[in-house]
């Protein structure tokens, strides 16, 4: 591991003023010489592996903003702060009763130790894990523009089917992203630029030529909060996860789907999809072939036709398209019949 | 106090282990008097590169101030300078739950957490389980009554890991138990019997 200069900023704003100071223009957020750092579960792994070489951290943990740290439920929505735990988050009683999809998402990710030490900042902002992006000696494009991309002839068994380009095919593997942007949630951030909100759907960008750049993020910006707007039908929603194995493991397939029912008719469907894409995803198309219908298994499976449409698998993943299609389809009908 | 007063010579034979980590932790000598030098410089002073920095860890009831480069992990921290060679080091990458310590009670994994972000801190290891007289944990009892184990070099992690998910409430039930404690691997798969020792150390634990 490179050395770091160690530094425990008080407020956002030094912590701003310190990575401004040590960014350039064009530093992508992944690539500066200063990064911040709360859990450091994604971060240290990759700083060990050689493919994170920050030399300076940031630790966020002390900054002195209490609004960081906290959960709040409002009548317009929820407001995460973006230093509360994936934990407290996954067992916050209100977040389960109004929007199951965010507590399945979070209880369903990770294991207990990582979720109490990662921030759900930090967990939207997860990099992918990629095995040839992960291992240095491999040609990646993610982690070092131009040198090529040995995921799209190698074993790419976990790789995505949707968003990819010629240039990188890395599944973006986070769980609560995908009840997020299907809640379009908006994500708030501080910079030396300013304070914005991000609307969720644009804080990931697709690999394109360049998928080295990751998120909107410039280098010296802090997501200071996260937030899901009020929905009144959000209680009838859940987040489905079908991976190797029962727990601890990054999803196969995963859908978050939310629905606004008039008896089985869809007024309003909402519909994220994981595992199977660079970026979190939304379905816009399968969740408008919803629209107006009954809901049963012959609309369930043309939403899920029309989610997959544009799919493009290779050689290991081929498996996924229609994976994810009978994930799609089964966590339509389980939010269907749900009680609320 | 300065030099961590880990208990290296408790009288009995130097065993590799001791002999180890007392040359770890005389090694760590050197630097640590640099940086009490360094330290009486005015605290405006841009921290450098290399540059060790003070950590006071709070660990099992005892205090701890260590001079660490900032890429010592809170595992190797506890393992090489302190000498704590309880908690296991299995895969150093956040997978396998072998390293798992409660921090401020609550379990995390020190190997994906940097000892200078713990300063202050107050740490649980295995070896604090125990109480002074030498009555085990119900937590350990529990292992040792299921023989939840074979080789054991999980164990420690998997304890430290099952008092976090009790204290959590997260094992009510042996479903509960089994996905809350994903995060610790056993190679040996004695899982069916961790599972009972969790049940049985359950309500004691609480009480702890």
């Amino acid at each position: 591991m490179r050395p770091f200069v160690y530094e425990q900023p008080a407020d956002i704003s030094a912590a701003v003023a310190i990575a401004s100071r040590f960014a350039t223009n064009d530093d992508q957020p992944t690539r500066a010489n200063a990064q911040f750092i709360a859990g450091g579960t994604n971060l240290a792994d990759y700083m060990k592996l050689g493919v994170a070489e920050p030399n300076r951290l940031l630790d966020l943990n002390r900054l002195k903003e209490s609004g960081l740290r906290q959960i709040r439920v409002t009548d317009d929505g929820i407001r995460f702060g973006a230093l509360v735990r994936m934990g407290e988050a996954a067992d916050h009683r209100e977040v389960e009763e109004r929007y199951p999809v965010i507590a399945d998402s979070l209880r369903l990710a990770a294991s207990g130790q990582i979720r109490n030490m990662a921030s759900l900042a930090g967990n939207i902002l997860q990099r992918t894990r990629c095995e040839y992006f992960r291992e240095t000696s491999w040609a990646c494009n993610k982690r070092m523009p131009g040198s090529g991309c040995a995921a799209m002839l190698g074993f790419n068994r976990q790789h995505a089917v949707l968003g990819a380009s010629e240039a990188c095919i890395a599944t973006y593997h986070g769980d609560f992203a995908q009840a997020l942007i299907a809640l379009d949630a908006v994500v708030h951030a501080e910079g030396s630029r300013g304070a914005r909100r991000i609307p969720f759907a644009k804080l990931h960008r697709r690999p394109g030529d360049t998928p080295h750049i990751e998120t909107d993020l410039a280098a010296d910006e802090i997501i200071t909060a996260i937030e899901v707007p009020a929905l009144p039908w959000g209680r009838r929603s859940l987040y489905l996860k079908i991976r190797d194995r029962e727990s601890y493991a990054f999803a196969l397939a995963s859908a978050a789907v939310a629905l606004d029912l008039d008896g089985e008719t869809v007024r309003e469907a909402r519909i994220a999809l994981g595992g199977v894409a660079t970026v979190p995803w939304r379905a816009s198309t399968a969740e408008q072939s919803l629209q107006g219908k009954k809901l049963d298994e012959t609309s369930a499976e043309a939403a899920a036709d029309a989610a997959f449409a544009e799919a493009q698998p290779r050689q290991r993943n081929a498996f996924k398209v229609e994976l994810g299609k009978r994930t799609l389809v089964r966590a339509l009908l389980e939010t269907r019949d749900m009680k609320v | 106090m300065s030099q961590p007063s880990a208990p290296f010579n408790d009288g009995l034979s130097l065993s590799r282990r001791k002999f180890m980590a007392g040359t770890v932790s005389a090694a760590a000598a050197a630097p640590l008097l640099a940086s009490r030098a360094e330290a009486a410089t005015p605290v405006t002073a841009e921290p450098k590169l290399r540059q060790p920095v003070v950590t006071s860890l709070r660990i099992n009831k005892q205090a701890y101030e260590l001079s660490l480069d900032t890429r010592t992990s809170l595992l190797d921290a506890l393992r090489d300078h302190i000498g704590l060679t309880g908690t296991k080091k299995g895969c150093d990458h956040g997978q396998c739950g072998a390293c798992t310590v409660l921090v401020e009670g609550k379990r995390l994994l020190s190997c994906l957490s940097f000892a200078v972000m713990n300063d202050g801190k107050d740490i649980m290891t295995v070896e604090g389980l125990a109480s002074s007289d030498g009555r085990l944990h119900p937590m350990q009892q529990a292992f040792i009554d299921h023989d939840a184990f074979q080789c054991g070099y999980c164990t420690p992690g998997q304890i430290m890991s099952a008092i976090g998910c009790v204290n959590e409430g997260h094992a009510e039930s042996e479903n509960d138990i089994r996905e809350y404690m994903s995060g610790n691997i056993c190679r040996c798969a004695a899982y069916p019997n961790i599972v009972a020792a969790i049940l049985q150390a359950r309500e004691e634990t609480k009480g702890a």
